[in-house]
């Protein structure tokens, strides 16, 4: 009984965590919010050179062949920077369910150019948890027509995986797909609407006649967005320590008034239970399938719960500071404000926890 | 991240849960107040002779005389809260480890075996009305008289002082040395003329804590622990060895399935509680907060059993665990709605009203054992680093 991180996963967040601390400072952040091209092709050529683009895909396809927890950690690292790049859709969610569901063909086409970091790939499957708007794809024989809300990395993808209304899932590679990107408030990673006329598609043939390929890629999706989030609160949260040592008013600086440092507290003892709870349900995924949906639904939730906590409350900390574009903190609030709508409000995925214990 | 017990470990609860099966219907109830009864006490001897209580103590002094081992501590407790029994006890988890460590050879023996028997039972002589989170401001005096200490002075938040054989208490008895340097570890019985105990009846209705008066108290030189001005020392070194005892997580969990029962059989107006989305989404935020705890507390007690110093994931244990099973109460009472506010013997009352008792229970939990006023400055000074409050001038 050992729960805990081994020291080669310790190390490659460490390695993540480096390499993004020096290719994605805030600078860069904010370019790439206004110029995504050049300042992320530099981020994701790097971290594809540290193996993170191929992290969960088996050697015989080019990657490293590592599991849901090495890929939480390596999200994780990514939340606490910020990192304006792919991964959650383009490098977890596709990797898994093409080597789960995917033929010998779709794998050999697709999986070493992701591994490489090539080509990204984008996740279309919104309408599959909660349909907004004119959401809605249709199929008919080997095409695809309607419009994808709310697609993961869509903005930047050559190919997308789009979820039909019977849970089939289906690549539809680019030049058969129109793209027009949503702003949120988040601009470091793209989420865009996506239009298909007749699109050609090759269904995955493992989810021809199941569900469980599309159950098991949602899963994976909500635990990065927890683990993102987890990263993107703990800097705040290190952010707001930080600050409060600093800060002076009344002479004292600021950490020693009992009322910022119980802001403090309050937000460590919310958010380091998380670390154990995202580190399980990544676990759960490979080592405990009759629980990994309850947990990847409680996880999402749950860090979607205390990361709006502690997204406020280390804003607070910051006192007038904390609300300026000058500071920049707004980057990981709206980092975590996003993060808790994508793939299933708290509300809507507490619903499906309830559902998974037999309850509704 | 490897889950599984190895087969020692296995082995281990297989036996217990053999054990279990085969003695549990001589388990007394789980919780009863003032002294323990026969069967109280011929239980924890057949734990003790089994190796469930008492565990680490040597055989020298009646315990088992097995090694420290945090997983067995671990699959004790958790197999006798599933199985709902009355898990054994280390006589008192305070004083015991105390003795152990810092007593003489004649007061481990005169102390530990009838305390592990059950037939010596403890209080804790330490809050005073004046000291409560400052407790090291405490003014409860003894001075030396000849062969004997003698007390005055009123400690306060006594739990189980009117059962109780022995109190261990903290009293000053060097008032020209700074706070915690004037203080000492005095224990006695509480047959000792000059003691009296007044119940504090608190909300529920019951008497768990008392007032203790000591007017002229004598007791024998020798009934220190440590030396004298150094009983604050001595009382701070078991706290090392305690684990987060208040807000286990593993209490919650069991709580925690024990309303999933009320809600999928009490109804309202002929709906079952678990068919509303409103109390359902209020379950299931319990329920997520839950496994947040159970997976910390499982991080907690590896670090603990690679003898690593745990950090934050420790610190915050009592806060979180006390205020969840407040939570937990709170939505058991609001799922009951008008039945949950039922007491006493009321008709249509459910779960004997121990709902409202932990409701209100909890809270003392909450303020008790460092309030979690006091669990956020020890958050924030110890696990963060951030600066203690400057002291008052006219400290």
């Amino acid at each position: 009984m050992d729960f805990g991180l081994t020291e080669e996963q310790v190390m490659l967040q460490d390695s993540v965590s480096g390499f993004l601390a020096s290719a994605a400072p805030l600078e860069v952040v904010r370019q790439a919010a206004d110029d995504r091209e050049t300042q992320v092709a530099a981020i994701a050529q790097g971290l594809a050179e540290l193996g993170v683009s191929g992290l969960l895909i088996e050697e015989d396809f080019g990657g490293v062949g590592l599991g849901m927890l090495e890929a939480a950690l390596v999200q994780e690292a990514l939340g606490f920077a910020v990192a304006p790049v792919a991964f959650t859709a383009s490098h977890v969610m596709v990797p898994t369910v093409l080597q789960m569901a995917g033929s010998d063909a779709q794998k050999d086409e697709w999986l070493p150019r992701l591994s490489s970091g090539e080509v990204v790939a984008g996740v279309a499957v919104t309408e599959q948890i909660g349909r907004r708007d004119s959401g809605g794809i249709s199929i008919g024989g080997d095409s695809l027509s309607g419009q994808a809300m709310f697609v993961l990395e869509g903005a930047d993808a050559q190919v997308l995986l789009v979820a039909d209304q019977g849970g089939g899932l289906h690549l539809v590679e680019a030049g058969d797909f129109e793209v027009v990107p949503l702003k949120t408030i988040d601009r470091t990673r793209s989420v865009a609407k996506i239009e298909f006329n007749n699109a050609t598609t090759q269904l995955l043939p493992g989810s021809s006649d199941s569900r469980e390929p599309l159950l098991q890629m949602i899963d994976a999706g909500r635990i990065m967005l927890a683990a993102d989030t987890l990263g993107a609160a703990q800097h705040m949260l290190d952010r707001s320590i930080a600050y409060a040592q600093e800060r002076k008013q009344f002479d004292r600086v600021i950490g020693s008034f009992q009322a910022v440092k119980h802001m403090c507290a309050e937000m460590a003892a919310q958010l380091e239970p998380c670390r154990s709870m995202v580190w399980y349900a990544a676990h759960a995924m490979h080592a405990v399938p009759e629980e990994s949906r309850l947990m990847a639904c409680h996880t999402k939730a749950h860090l979607a719960e205390v990361g709006r906590f502690v997204a406020r409350t280390a804003t607070e900390v910051h006192g007038g500071m904390g609300m300026t574009d000058l500071l920049g903190l707004h980057y990981w609030f709206k980092r975590i404000g996003v993060n808790r709508q994508l793939l299933g409000t708290p509300e809507l995925v507490r619903e499906e926890a309830a559902a998974v214990q037999g309850w509704v | 991240m490897d889950l599984a017990y190895s087969e020692k470990y296995q082995g281990f609860r297989e036996e217990l849960r053999g054990f279990l099966t085969a003695h549990g219907d001589k388990s007394p109830p789980p919780y009863e107040r003032g002294k323990p009864s026969e069967q109280a006490v011929a239980w924890q001897q057949l734990l003790i002779e089994h190796g469930y209580a008492a565990r680490t103590i040597p055989k020298v002094y009646g315990g088992y005389g097995a090694q420290p081992d945090v997983l067995e501590a671990h699959i004790i407790a958790e197999e006798f809260a599933r199985a709902g029994v009355r898990a054994g006890h280390d006589g008192d988890n305070r004083l015991v480890p105390t003795v152990l460590e810092l007593g003489t050879e004649a007061q481990k023996e005169w102390l530990i075996p009838p305390s592990i028997r059950g037939e010596m039972n403890w209080c804790q002589g330490y809050s005073e009305p004046g000291s409560g989170s400052d407790l090291a401001s405490l003014s409860t005096k003894a001075e030396l008289d000849g062969e004997e200490w003698v007390i005055n002075g009123q400690k306060i938040w006594t739990s189980g002082a009117q059962h109780a054989d022995m109190m261990f208490c903290l009293v000053r008895t060097e008032p020209d040395a700074p706070k915690h340097n004037g203080i000492s570890y005095l224990i006695f019985s509480m047959d000792t003329p000059g003691i009296d105990v007044r119940p504090l009846v608190t909300m529920t209705g019951e008497a768990i804590f008392n007032e203790v008066f000591f007017t002229d108290v004598r007791v024998p030189k020798d009934q220190i622990i440590g030396r004298r001005g150094e009983g604050w020392f001595v009382a701070n070194n078991t706290l090392k060895h305690e684990r987060g005892g208040l807000g286990d997580p593993n209490q919650a969990e069991s709580r925690f399935h024990h309303i999933v029962e009320i809600m999928h059989n009490e109804t309202i107006d002929g709906q079952r509680l678990i068919d509303s989305p409103v109390y359902r989404d209020r379950l299931l935020k319990l329920q997520g907060e839950m496994l947040a705890q159970k997976f910390n507390g499982m991080r907690v007690l590896s670090h603990f059993a690679k003898d690593e110093e745990p950090g934050l994931p420790r610190w915050i244990v009592k806060l979180n665990g006390c205020e969840m099973n407040h939570q937990m109460a709170a939505m058991a009472i609001d799922a009951l709605g008008e039945l949950g506010v039922l007491y006493d013997d009321s008709p249509h009352l459910r779960d004997e009203g121990v709902w409202q008792q932990r409701y209100m229970l909890d809270l003392g939990l909450i303020i008790g054992g460092g309030t979690a006023q006091i669990q956020k400055n020890m958050i924030g000074e110890r696990a963060l680093g951030l600066p203690k409050e400057p002291k008052a001038n006219s400290d």
